[in-house]
């Protein structure tokens, strides 16, 4: 199989590989770089335990190739994290509420909630749920996930930075 | 400084009862989990399976010379491969055998054929797709209504001749097992004699556990050392060892099998599948790493299924409303292998608590379970074994017994439910139900969603509906539930001849640091926090000084897994048991250190001080270091324990739930307006948890009860394998959960705790079941078969003439 060259930035850091030309960003993340925060749950996707965060916008990094990934600029959950190991204001809400339970489609879920704040700081209940119905949870029933991001959007006060940027 | 009082130092230590935050949440929020696809072993290789596109089919040929021919494919395993080793079919939990890959012929579809070993996922996945396989379609049964007709084709040849199955006589080819309960002659006399009877075909459709991360699994064979590890999505790892052991032959200590993070398994993840056959087996043979990752479409329609149970309800009662009798016969679909997850003697699992919650003084239940050509399994998707749908069949009926009666359903349950002074209850099918107080319930329930208001309002609303003012319908649902859990007295409940108890090892370091390993594993239900709550209570040391592990069968103490909530009920037990066993040694220290008798002692949340001299005392954690410095002249160092505990009985968890719907006729949507549910699972461990653990269940009930379905077409096509069209609610869809308790402890139990994972998950269904119901019951209608999608109920309205112009 033939092999392309890419490039790309993710978690704040250059990164430089060949990959096949059908290698889903998910499993380039996954097992090339050795990020396994975001998962896979599903196969045609509905889940979004693979969310990432890619130039500004929450991706299904099963529904897209590597390739197509040339240049851009990434955010997983492991960037999500501070350089210094402090836990960012949903990471926070998410223990605070009780918003996880086995823990699968918490990166995705963060993942995508960290945008969900970037586009609406002070989002309703309803548009909380709205914003992260590409994910799915099959343990927690949502409810807690909600006071999670209704946690961090309190806590963050609307003022939000962008992470690894 | 004064020192702190003892409701201060009892705060401290985080124990029973209190809203302790997870500590395993703190790497799940940061991507930090270990789930078994996270596993990279150096020169792993991948598996996938060649699966059949038909429901069933001689197979006549398999050609995977072009498969092999790719680059980076290492092997193609078939049944060929597999028979000369004696591992061509495994045996199943129910005592039957399940084909690992098929030789013959296939049995439903997506069966596994060939196990393809490559390189990579992708070279992996591409040789799957040129391995040719020569089929010839045979006629399907899919109905297990029409299982046993005298004509049906012969499912199982490999079963030709045995007329005795695992659980007796198989009376036709198609037939399993036939299991009955009760008193089969005073129920008909008692129905002879009755002033009503109802009788409806209840049916639980085919659903599926699927929770977000399928079952998976890395297979590791070290060659010089004659070792293999496995680590895999085990919700019952230790029982996965010794079952690999006895059919690899590898003596069970040198078996190492590890369950790390699971993401979720609702009985999914119980049983022995063929994709970790395959992979040890795969792996004996390249002496490489064999990583296995099933995909959505394979986990649903594959590795198990729940349900598929077809009950045939009926009541006798008295024209006030008192029931005399319930008789239920069932036909249970198990699919082409009878792979049930049940504990080997229950071949219907605990069915038997159909009964419920209410005092019928006679009962009789049968089960006839039938192979088709469907997936096998059989597993309890967030329940005790059969027990939800036992609870759907009971609770349905009794609705359908209060319609007839033109009685309001929660007062029909007010009248029959057991009372409070008949605990312990010996049901009319065999079961000591321990503790309850079921009006207190139903009558706090029924207070909190102001029940007579409601029905006062639907009243008004279907008026108004007659008068054309309005195309929705209002329904109440009540449910009452009585769950069955914590499996179980080793009297009446083993796997494969293993007990079913639990375990739990605590070692105290010297520091006052504490390891504590069982015997369970979770899959998301936080045992590594409640756990050390039930240690910090016991033994008066902080829950954040306490390491909770699982999973890892060679350190863990044997136990039997999670699942049917068993773990609060056994492990927890063992747990509160073996820290008791450590408080008894630390006493006999303190006195020492203390240089006093040990009978002049007494306990204090942290310390055990001098009766009637509170000044004088020895904490926990310098009772530790004693134990390692200073013990009693014969007395061995150290300070740990560990327990095995075999239940003296189950325990019952109950509940009541009501929910309002409103449904619109002309469209079928169901507008879930209210959700309340009140559950008692005794001595609360972690309120914040608990509250977790129903969202979740009330979740999944939902999905359940209004649209979850495996459907088979009548050729054996699964019409909906993927989350495409298999329902899972989002957070738009799934309803607002309002949450409520009463606490009845177990009075078995060692801390009283009852379990209550799956309980939402029994009540949950029946409620919402009966909320949609309850919206048609003024035209007549008596039941409606779930799922409740928009399309069914649509279709109920139609067939009621509710759209006539
Ligand atoms: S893995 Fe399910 S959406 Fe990407
Ligand atoms: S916490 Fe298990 S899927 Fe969301």
């Amino acid at each position: 199989m033939s092999k392309m060259q890419v490039s790309m930035t993710v978690n704040g850091t250059a990164v430089e590989a060949r990959v096949e030309h059908r290698t889903l960003l998910i499993h380039f993340l996954r097992d090339h770089l050795n990020l396994t925060g975001p998962h896979i749950g599903c196969d045609t996707s509905h889940c979004g335990a693979c969310t990432v965060d890619l130039d500004g916008k929450s991706v299904k990094s099963c529904t897209m190739f590597a390739v197509q990934a040339d240049g851009a600029s990434i955010l997983t959950i492991e960037g999500i994290t501070g350089a210094d190991g402090t836990l960012h204001a949903l990471q926070d809400g998410f223990r605070e509420m009780h918003g996880l339970q086995c823990g699968f489609c918490t990166p995705g879920m963060i993942t995508r909630a960290y945008r969900l704040l970037q586009e609406n700081p002070h989002p309703t209940e309803e548009e909380i749920r709205f914003g992260i119905s590409g994910n799915l949870c099959r343990c927690t029933g949502y409810q807690n996930i909600v006071k999670a991001v209704q946690y961090a959007a309190e806590k963050l006060g609307g003022k939000l930075k962008e992470a690894a940027e | 400084m004064t020192e702190p009082t003892s409701e201060q130092r009892t705060q401290s230590l985080q124990g029973l009862g209190c809203k302790r935050k997870r500590t395993e949440d703190i790497r799940f929020v940061q991507g930090k989990g270990n789930y078994v696809d996270d596993l990279k072993l150096p020169g792993t290789l991948y598996g996938d399976f060649v699966r059949s596109p038909y429901g069933h089919a001689r197979i006549k040929g398999i050609d995977a010379s072009k498969a092999k021919a790719l680059p980076g494919v290492i092997a193609v395993l078939t049944a060929a491969d597999l028979k000369p080793l004696n591992l061509h079919y495994m045996p199943t939990l129910a005592g039957d055998v399940a084909a690992v890959l098929a030789e013959d012929k296939v049995l439903y579809q997506n069966q596994e054929v060939a196990f393809v070993i490559a390189e990579d996922r992708y070279a992996a996945a591409d040789a799957v797709e040129l391995v040719e396989v020569d089929y010839e379609p045979l006629p399907v049964v899919v109905d297990p209504f029409k299982a046993m007709a005298p004509d049906a084709p012969v499912l199982r040849e490999d079963l030709a001749g045995k007329t005795d199955g695992a659980h007796g006589k198989r009376k036709h080819h198609n037939h399993i097992f036939a299991w009955e309960m009760g008193d089969r002659g005073a129920t008909d006399q008692a129905f002879t004699q009755a002033e009503v009877t109802i009788k409806e075909l209840i049916s639980y459709q085919r659903v599926h556990p699927c929770p977000l991360e399928t079952c998976q699994c890395v297979a590791s064979f070290d060659k010089v050392k004659g070792e293999l590890t496995v680590w895999g999505t085990f919700q019952a790892p230790h029982v996965i060892r010794t079952v690999a052991s006895l059919i690899s032959k590898i003596p069970e200590h040198k078996v190492h099998v590890i369950a790390p993070d699971i993401g979720g398994g609702f009985g999914n993840k119980v049983g022995a599948y063929p994709g970790y056959i395959c992979a040890v087996v795969a792996s004996i043979v390249t002496g490489r790493p064999v990583k296995w990752v099933e995909d959505r479409t394979e986990n649903l329609t594959t590795t198990s299924f729940a349900r598929d149970y077809h009950m045939t309800a009926e009541i006798a009662a008295n024209r006030d409303g008192r029931i005399t009798a319930l008789r239920v016969n069932v036909l249970a679909d198990h699919g082409a292998f009878d792979a049930c997850a049940d504990p080997s003697k229950w071949p219907a699992g605990f069915f038997n608590i159909v009964t419920g919650s209410y005092d019928f003084p006679v009962a009789h239940v049968s089960v006839d379970g039938v192979y088709t050509n469907k997936a096998p399994g059989g597993v309890a998707y967030r329940c005790s074994f059969r027990v939800t749908e036992a609870a759907y069949c009971i609770e349905r009926a009794m609705d359908i017994l209060a319609q007839k009666l033109e009685m309001d359903p929660a007062d029909l349950r007010m009248k029959n439910l057991i009372r409070r002074e008949q605990f312990p209850y010996h049901s009319a099918l065999g079961w000591e139900y321990d503790s309850g107080d079921y009006h207190t319930a139903l009558q706090r329930a029924m207070n909190a969603v102001g029940y007579r208001q409601l029905r006062t309002e639907q009243q008004a609303r279907l008026a108004a509906f007659r008068a054309g003012k309005t195309r929705e319908l209002m329904g109440i649902g009540v449910a009452f539930f009585t769950e069955i859990v914590g499996a179980g007295p080793s009297r009446n409940c083993d796997i494969l001849g293993i007990a079913m108890f639990d375990s739990a090892e605590i070692r105290i370091h010297p520091t006052g640091a504490v390891i504590a390993r069982m015997g369970t594993k979770s899959q998301g239900q936080g045992h590594e926090t409640t756990y050390a709550q039930i240690i910090a209570s016991e033994l008066g040391l902080p829950a954040d000084d306490i390491i909770i592990e699982e999973g890892n069968t060679d350190t863990a103490p044997y136990g039997l897994g999670t699942y049917g909530s068993r773990s609060t009920p056994t492990a927890g037990a063992a747990t509160a048991m073996a820290a008791r066993k450590i408080r008894a040694k630390a006493q006999m220290i303190a006195a020492h250190l203390l240089e006093v008798s040990e009978y002049d002692l007494e306990w204090d949340v942290d310390r055990f001080r001098l009766k009637g001299n509170p000044e004088s005392f020895k904490t926990m954690k310098e009772i530790a270091w004693a134990a390692y410095s200073n013990v009693p002249p014969g007395m061995e160092q150290g300070l740990e324990a560990v327990s095995y505990y075999d239940p003296p009985n189950m325990t019952f968890p109950f509940g009541a739930y009501i929910s309002v719907v409103d449904v619109d006729v002309d469209t079928g949507v169901v507008k879930v307006r209210r959700f309340y549910a009140l559950d008692d699972c005794g001595t609360r461990i972690n309120p914040m948890i608990i509250e977790g653990q129903i969202h979740g269940g009330l979740t999944e009930a939902f999905a359940i009860a209004m649209g979850q379905e495996i459907h088979y077409d009548e050729d054996g096509n699964v019409t909906g394998p993927s989350l495409m069209d298999y329902f899972l609610p989002t957070a738009v869809e799934t309803p607002k959960w309002e949450t409520d308790w009463t606490t009845t402890p177990s009075p078995h139990h060692p801390i009283g705790a009852k379990g209550v994972g799956e309980s939402p998950n029994v009540g949950g269904v029946p409620c919402f079941a009966n909320a949609v119901n309850d919206a048609f019951r003024a035209f007549g209608s008596t039941h409606i078969a779930m799922p409740h999608d928009n399309w069914r109920t649509w279709t109920a309205a139609d067939n009621l003439g509710l759209h006539a112009a």
